[in-house]
């Protein structure tokens, strides 16, 4: 993992005290809330339906158990003892008082964490693959350009009042596990024919209330010039992106308005001038990144030990949960364990203070003392050995960790919707819960396989409800909460938009809908065949149809 | 969002504050023509005035003062200037609301690529909470609103002992 060195921790103890300094005018009234509002957005702080929400950033996903035990203090001490994982790998909680957010970004401080550019209009948190630097299938470990990006974006003078906010993904694999294509920049490594290292540049990509895919800007950008390049992409925006209007402000709406090529146009003009300057990256600069990233020393060990294998053979839930929830590693012998926060009846994304701790410990005795944060809401512990599996999966079933559906039906994602969230149309949290309990039946869920669904509680689409295989929408009628119903999103690399199905449904309705959903693909589906590939192959035609029946066919 | 257009304030004498070093507060010497269709002042070559950039576009280069600053608004495209600013004393730029970011760009053009060393102005709605980041784009004259206080606004250039854009400079 990446430790700070001095400048750092400097920086992050020198905000708390300019943020202390803000908050203290504030309360005083000294600073107008118009000129406040800004200054705690870049500090993670929204003033939220029920209290004040604090977001606090983990910087590519990336946790110490160190760090985890801090959070899981911070949720008991200030919070109501949990604490949201959200799908732009922070954390999120949603019952902090004002006056005691300083104090907490001060306990942050203390573990090499904070809340900077966590929102506002200026570059957020930087995400990446939960796998990096584990996966089998791994180009590249993104982490240490990951963190080369979180250093030159923090605090970065000219870019804190961008038009808008601006998103940046970069994965490191052949899979996009990453969603980059739904970024504002999405980076994803490459090798050119002379195996140098690279990234290929989507821009434009973005889910809200104007959900686009990224386009390709650059299909192999070196590595040298990655800092150059995207502040090249940056100053083109702050320059020429829309401040007229907040819906349109987006950088994917520049790119549209130009043209793709013309603003690509203006981006390499722009780069002409800083390519090979002084904020050219070199060889010892990655050397020095890669340092922190280096895997830790594995023993050599059985992928067939019997502590392993025994239990497998004759446990059906531990198997169960070993084929969903631990992917390959690449080393055999070890396994890369996704646990799941999506008990059935918990909003999706909550951890307790007791689920975080029992994560860390967990952590520390079997995965080297790291976790990573999932955009699809989970933890993930990135390296434990296939004999410890076992002790693992009992040791999570105490806390109700142990789900077994990563990937599947129960995989919920949804956002805090009306319950928290002020700018909320409908509530989302009851109907994932809804949805959680008519399949809880596993045999189902793993029969029906792969299967995305996500849920936004409004157009602002933070449950990513566009990628859901099935999304979910909450819509406004009359001061009435209806859910609006989308079939065909994708992430990863055959990145696609959902298409709204038809008129949309009451809450009560959502379950049944989604079971006819899935009727239709039953019938369907050829062998080995995911719902989404069916979806693709036969068209919404068969699922309108039975939702609405055959009068509202198109 | 920003707010509607307002007319444009000149900036107040008494609160200019430069980042230095030494960091300090000084009068401001010059005088600010806001309005791009106002005539020239009686005699105006010997004044020092700063003229918005459509004016000084308008005048032939022999009409030109070198007594004279311009100033930029942030739609302005500074690179337009290139010919002008080895000898110009002066450029200013407006920022009509502090959460308009463009400012910072065309102060970065103006610095870096357009490698101008004059005086560079920020004017408008310049706050304390953000002199340091203005100072660290190159701005060496700050004109704050007159609401905000010139004494707390230089103790804010000490926010921060880091130096961001040399932010890679401890990874290479
Ligand atoms: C409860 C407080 C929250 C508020 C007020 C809020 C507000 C917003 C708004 C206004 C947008 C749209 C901005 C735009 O498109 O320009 C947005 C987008 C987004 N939010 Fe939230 N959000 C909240 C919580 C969350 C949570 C809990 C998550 C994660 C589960 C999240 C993840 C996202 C993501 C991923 C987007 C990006 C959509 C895109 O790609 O453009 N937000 N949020
Ligand atoms: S999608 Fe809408 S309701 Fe859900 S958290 Fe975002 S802003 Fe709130």
């Amino acid at each position: 993992m990446y430790r700070y060195n001095e400048t750092d921790q400097r920086l992050v103890e020198e905000r708390v005290r300019q943020f202390a300094d803000q908050m203290q005018r504030f309360l005083a009234g000294q600073l107008a809330e118009d000129e406040f509002r800004p200054l705690r957005l870049q500090n993670g702080l929204y003033i939220q339906r029920h209290a004040p929400m604090l977001r606090v950033a983990i910087p590519y996903g990336t946790l110490s158990a160190r760090q985890l035990r801090k959070l899981a203090g911070i949720a008991r001490l200030y919070d109501r003892g949990y604490g949201h994982f959200t799908t732009r790998s922070n954390i999120q909680f949603n019952w902090v008082r004002l006056e005691e957010v300083p104090a907490i970004l001060a306990e942050l401080a203390t573990v090499q964490m904070h809340a900077i550019q966590t929102s506002g209009n200026c570059i957020r948190n930087i995400t990446t693959d939960q796998f990096a630097g584990v996966a089998a299938d791994e180009l590249l470990d993104p982490r240490p350009y990951c963190e080369i990006v979180r250093q030159w974006s923090t605090l970065a003078p000219e870019f804190l009042f961008l038009p808008r906010k601006f998103k940046i993904a970069i994965a490191g694999g052949a899979e996009d596990r990453a969603a980059t294509r739904f970024h504002d920049i999405g980076a994803q490594a490459r090798l050119d024919e002379a195996g140098n290292v690279g990234f290929a540049i989507h821009v434009g990509g973005g889910l809200g209330r104007t959900p686009m895919v990224g386009q390709l800007l650059k299909p192999f950008l070196p590595r040298a010039e990655l800092i150059n390049y995207f502040e090249a992409i940056l100053r083109v925006y702050n320059r020429h992106g829309r401040r007229d209007n907040k819906y349109k402000a987006r950088i994917k709406i520049l790119v549209k308005d130009l043209g793709l090529e013309a603003f690509a146009r203006e981006v390499e003009q722009e780069w002409a001038w800083s390519r090979g300057g002084p904020n050219t990256l070199d060889e010892t600069t990655f050397a020095r990144m890669e340092a922190f990233f280096q895997p830790p020393a594995l023993p050599e060990d059985d992928p067939q030990a019997p502590a392993y294998l025994e239990p497998l053979a004759t446990h059906t839930p531990f198997a169960r949960w070993v084929a969903r929830n631990v992917a390959p590693h690449r080393r055999a012998a070890y396994g890369i364990v996704s646990i799941a926060l999506k008990q059935p009846g918990v909003p999706p994304g909550d951890a307790t203070a007791e689920q975080m701790e029992l994560v860390a410990d967990l952590a520390e005795r079997y995965s080297g003392g790291e976790i990573r944060v999932s955009h699809e809401q989970n933890l993930v512990l990135p390296q434990v050995a296939r004999r410890d599996l076992f002790a693992l999966w009992d040791a999570l079933r105490t806390r109700g960790l142990a789900t077994p559906t990563i990937g599947l039906l129960g995989d919920v994602v949804c956002c805090p919707g009306g319950d928290f969230c002020s700018l909320a149309n409908a509530r989302s949290i009851p109907v994932a819960a809804a949805i959680q309990q008519r399949f809880e039946d596993l045999d189902y869920q793993f029969d029906l396989g792969p299967l995305e669904l996500n849920m936004s509680g409004c157009v602002n689409a933070c449950g990513h409800h566009h990628i859901g295989h099935i999304g979910i929408l909450g819509v406004d009628k009359n001061n009435q909460e209806w859910y609006q119903l989308t079939l065909g999103g994708r992430e990863g690399n055959g990145a696609a938009l959902g298409r709204v199905i038809g008129p949309a449904f009451a809450a009560e309705q959502v379950p049944e809908v989604i079971a006819q959903l899935l009727e239709v693909y039953v019938a369907q589906r050829q062998p080995e065949e995911i719902f989404i590939d069916t979806v693709e192959r036969i068209g919404h035609g068969p699922f309108k149809a039975r939702v609405y029946g055959a009068g509202d066919r198109p | 969002m920003n707010a509607p257009a307002q007319p444009i304030a000149a900036p107040s004498a008494q609160h200019l504050i430069r980042p230095g070093p030494p960091a300090r507060c000084t009068p401001d010497p010059w005088i600010w023509q806001l309005d791009p269709a106002a005539p020239l002042p009686p005699d105006a070559a010997r004044q020092p005035l700063v003229l918005p950039l459509a004016h000084w576009l308008a005048l032939s280069p022999t009409r030109r003062s070198p007594c004279w600053g311009v100033w930029l608004g942030p739609v302005d495209d500074p690179e337009v200037l290139l010919p002008d600013l080895p000898t110009l004393p002066l450029v200013g730029v407006h920022f009509p609301v502090f959460t308009d970011g463009r400012g910072y760009t065309t102060a970065r053009l103006l610095r870096g690529r357009c490698c101008y060393r004059g005086e560079l102005r920020a004017f408008g709605d310049v706050l304390r909470d953000q002199v340091y980041f203005l100072a660290r784009c190159g701005f060496d004259a700050l004109s704050l609103r007159p609401d905000q206080s010139p004494e707390a606004a230089l103790q804010a250039l000490g926010d921060y002992s880091w130096e961001p854009l040399k932010g890679l400079a401890h990874a290479g």
